[in-house]
């Protein structure tokens, strides 16, 4: 259940489009603070856009124009002064595991030294936290000097985790985040996440229903760049879910 | 269903037009192998016969020594120093300016108009032929800026040269490292120059330098650009001395002084020029063999 | 644990980069640009710069354009009669280019089909590193080859008096524009995806037929811009032509006679023309007229590559 009924993301009518085909329709919801809220539908539905508009990192894609209002905790986010600060606020978790080409301790310490932070004193416990936080700590800790990209996929999907970690968001969205990597691992992050929504907001983007089903407080189904529904998880899962194009996909008929 | 008879030849057997289109794909190899061996025969046939008619005059007291007797005998120093002068200063100024550019071109420029003229700039800037060069150097350095003859002119000449492949090398390096790294430090709130500065740089750092190597080799050997704005016939030095020259004087380079030596020069001791060939030849190669060395070691070195 | 992060205490505890680191990147991403257009300043530059030397004869009476462009006579030194046309000078240019071209381009796209498609990986390598070590000699000393070895077996394989003519130049240059062949024909080459090589091999032709109907087809813009390349290498060549070609300002007559282009024309009479006299500032129309002709040739080039890009 969520914790309390303040919202910290407001999108209202978000429309997106790459040159000249529009991906997002005009899509309305809100998020509330520390609760997870997954976001479920077929591929190409505009979620892995919509998750790029919150932090702005669409601003990287040339052919990009979206217009309609995002709010992070009430400020605008085309109209932030500090576009370095609001992602920092929103950690993001890409669907294809990264490790930089960095130590595993670099990796970790690169978010904080980019925001000032030098001294191994202030960094070290950062890069404990953080790792432990994405269950990564106890397989990596005698080898933080490592490179990352030497990883494994399932290892470098948590250490993507602790950099998103590392800056204190207060959003953590996480975008098919399982997508690439073994179902052990995919466990392991879904107690670390079960653990964080303590702390954070959580934004789970995933193909995965019963995912969906497992970890969220509500679901918002988007097909094709609209929202079909937005609702608490239990009630989306249900007979009681309104659409039945909600009901069909969830018991999949349709994928 | 009964299995249909089995055929009187196997379906895999060599029918006559099975045997044409190998026989022809097998000239067609020939053919084309030849094509390539073409290019490199010719060459090892002619170096050779260069260094047969050079050596009499190789030893390190050719490079060492200077020209004697109105250049018809003697050694080569004062061009020797003065090539390692021109390509030295031309690459401390066409190096920063053309890794920036192309920092410009791969991290920051967005597809638009006007980086689509930058892009045909730099293809037009490497394809101006060396003599235009020499006549820009001319009016520019020589005469607009009033550095006259001498070695600045015709470094910086050879500097503008240089530039556009230094420009295409190193844009080459930097779209070498993955897109999914740049955008893993935009998610987490870093400027283009941290991310520049902690992931992109640090792994092109060896194909940006292969670049800027075999760019050595280039600026040794053009002849045209520096004949006009600052190279000359001959220049009194101290044999083997190391700093012979100021930046404000005119200096002897090797691609102009086999220039020289081949056309202007009458009664040269005949295996003079055939020996500055070589010596420049060789110093070409060895730098561009080092540099191809370099790339393979590094490639073996990656971090990904 | 419980900590909220976006209390104003927390917030006013988040690490803050250093003012200098701030204004440190926004001054260097002004350098970062300013470095970038600076491509665009120096072609400029040198267009400005040798027009400039150039234009004030452009407006003198006794000196006409079209004279320039399409008389034979170059007579710049003539004490009575000054005559400045480059008509002879520019055949000069197409017929060595073009008998480079001749050699260049069949050798070279037969060199790259090879290693593209029908060359050993280590044979391969080996011969790209040939290659590139091919490109790199320096043209002087492409220039001094032709004027002592292929002068050598010219005269003693044809029987001409003189050996430095434009089948000197036009021999020479090939070699030199061959690797700038290659190298980017193989590129076009491999720019093919592998899927049309699986396809045609899947319908049981042969190598030899794949390159022939499919990927040649295929690759037909990335080819091209690689011969126009090595035309505009070959057009800009100034000292392997200026050693190798001879010194006859004529249309020449046959491959043996001897010619002179117009790169190596400024080379060879830049030296003796007094500056800012008419000669000088001639030869200086002769660099613009040689700068237009390949800058025209790149567009050319980039165009054509342009249009593989959008398909």
């Amino acid at each position: 259940m969520s914790a309390g009924f303040v919202k910290t993301i407001e999108v209202q009518e978000l429309r997106l489009a790459y040159d000249s085909t529009e991906v997002i329709h005009g899509i309305t919801f809100d998020v509330y603070k520390n609760e997870i809220l997954a976001v479920i539908g077929p591929a190409q539905s505009g979620k892995s856009s919509m998750l790029r508009c919150l932090n702005r990192t669409i601003d990287f894609t040339a052919s990009a124009r979206w217009s309609g209002s995002v709010r992070v905790d009430g400020e605008d986010v085309r109209r932030t002064r500090d576009v370095f600060a609001l992602r920092r606020k929103i950690g993001m978790v890409a669907p294809l595991p990264v490790g930089l080409p960095l130590t595993i301790y670099d990796n970790v310490a690169f978010a904080p030294r980019c925001s000032g932070l030098t001294r191994r004193a202030d960094l070290d416990p950062i890069v404990e936290r953080c790792l432990r936080q994405a269950a990564l700590w106890d397989e990596v800790k005698d080898r933080l000097a490592s490179l990352g990209t030497a990883l494994s996929g399932g290892q470098q999907q948590r250490l993507t985790i602790a950099r998103a970690l590392s800056h204190q968001p207060e959003i953590l969205c996480l975008d098919e985040f399982s997508i690439a990597i073994d179902p052990v691992t995919t466990m392991r992050i879904e107690d670390a996440l079960k653990e964080l929504r303590r702390e954070m907001t959580i934004v789970l983007v995933t193909n995965l229903t019963q995912q969906a089903r497992r970890l969220s407080d509500r679901t918002l189904f988007l097909w094709e760049g609209e929202v079909v529904e937005l609702d608490r998880t239990e009630v989306i899962f249900s007979e009681a879910a309104r659409s039945q194009r909600t009901r069909d996909y969830v018991n999949g008929v349709f994928g | 269903m009964a299995l249909a008879p089995a055929p009187a030849t196997s379906r895999f057997a060599r029918t006559p037009h099975v045997v044409r289109k190998e026989r022809a794909q097998a000239v067609a190899k020939a053919v084309f192998a030849v094509m390539a061996a073409a290019m490199v025969v010719p060459l090892v046939l002619i170096v050779t016969y260069l260094v047969v008619r050079a050596w009499p005059a190789l030893g390190p007291e050719f490079i060492l020594d200077v020209p004697r007797r109105g250049m018809t005998d003697g050694g080569i120093w004062p061009a020797f120093v003065g090539t390692l002068y021109l390509v030295g200063l031309s690459l401390l100024v066409s190096t920063p300016i053309g890794v920036l550019a192309a920092i410009y071109l791969n991290e920051y420029a967005r597809d638009s108009w006007f980086t689509r003229v930058v892009n045909l700039a730099v293809i037009n800037l490497a394809g101006v032929p060396s003599i235009v060069h020499a006549l820009f150097g001319l009016g520019a350095f020589v005469y607009a800026a009033r550095l006259g003859y001498s070695i600045l002119s015709a470094a910086l000449t050879l500097a503008i040269m240089t530039l556009p492949v230094i420009i295409a090398s190193t844009r080459e390096a930097l779209a070498s490292v993955p897109m999914a790294f740049r955008e893993a430090c935009w998610n987490v709130g870093a400027t283009r120059w941290q991310t520049i500065r902690a992931v992109v740089l640090p792994n092109s750092i060896s194909g940006i330098l292969t670049g800027v190597i075999l760019q050595v080799s280039r600026a040794a050997g053009e002849t045209a650009p520096v004949m006009f704005t600052g190279a000359v016939f001959f220049k009194a030095v101290e044999r083997g001395r190391l700093f012979p020259y100021g930046l404000k004087d005119q200096c002897m380079a090797l691609s102009m002084h086999l220039y020289t030596l081949a056309t202007q020069v009458p009664n040269v001791k005949e295996s003079l020029p055939y020996a500055t060939a070589v010596v420049l030849l060789g110093s070409v190669l060895l730098v561009n063999a080092t540099a191809i060395a370099l790339r393979v070691l590094l490639r073996a070195r990656k971090r990904w | 644990m419980n900590h909220d992060a976006s209390t104003p205490e927390a917030l006013a505890a988040r690490p803050r980069r250093p003012a200098w680191a701030v204004h440190g990147e926004r001054a260097l991403e002004a350098v970062v640009r300013l470095a970038g257009v600076s491509a665009i300043v120096f072609v400029a530059a040198i267009f400005f710069f040798v027009l400039r030397e150039a234009a004030p004869v452009l407006v003198k009476d006794d000196f006409s354009l079209l004279q320039f462009l399409f008389s034979t006579e170059w007579y710049p030194t003539s004490a009575s009669h000054v005559r400045y046309g480059t008509l002879a000078l520019t055949v000069g240019t197409l017929s060595v280019t073009a008998l480079a071209m001749l050699i260049a381009v069949p050798f070279g796209l037969g060199a790259a089909v090879y290693l593209s498609e029908f060359c050993a990986p280590r044979l391969r390598e080996t011969l790209k590193i040939t290659i590139e070590l091919l490109s790199a000699i320096p043209s002087v000393v492409w220039g001094f080859i032709g004027l002592t070895v292929m002068s050598r077996v010219i005269v003693s394989v044809t029987g001409a008096p003189v050996g430095v003519n434009v089948l000197n130049g036009g021999i020479i240059l090939a070699l030199m524009s061959v690797p700038v062949i290659v190298s980017i024909g193989e590129d076009a080459l491999k720019a093919v995806p592998d899927s049309y090589r699986e396809a045609g091999l899947a319908l049981g032709a042969t190598r030899w037929q794949l390159v022939y109907r499919v990927l040649l087809p295929a690759a037909r813009n990335g080819l091209l811009a690689a011969v126009l390349l090595g035309v505009g290498r070959a057009v800009g060549e100034t000292m392997a032509v200026l050693m190798a070609t001879g010194h006859a300002v004529h249309i020449p007559g046959s491959l043996l006679d001897s010619v002179r282009t117009l790169t190596a024309n400024i080379a060879a009479e830049l030296g003796e023309a007094p500056a800012g006299s008419d000669h000088y500032r001639v030869l200086f129309l002769t660099g613009t007229l040689l700068f237009l002709i390949t800058f025209a040739i790149n567009l050319a080039a980039d165009l054509v590559v342009r249009g593989i890009r959008r398909r």
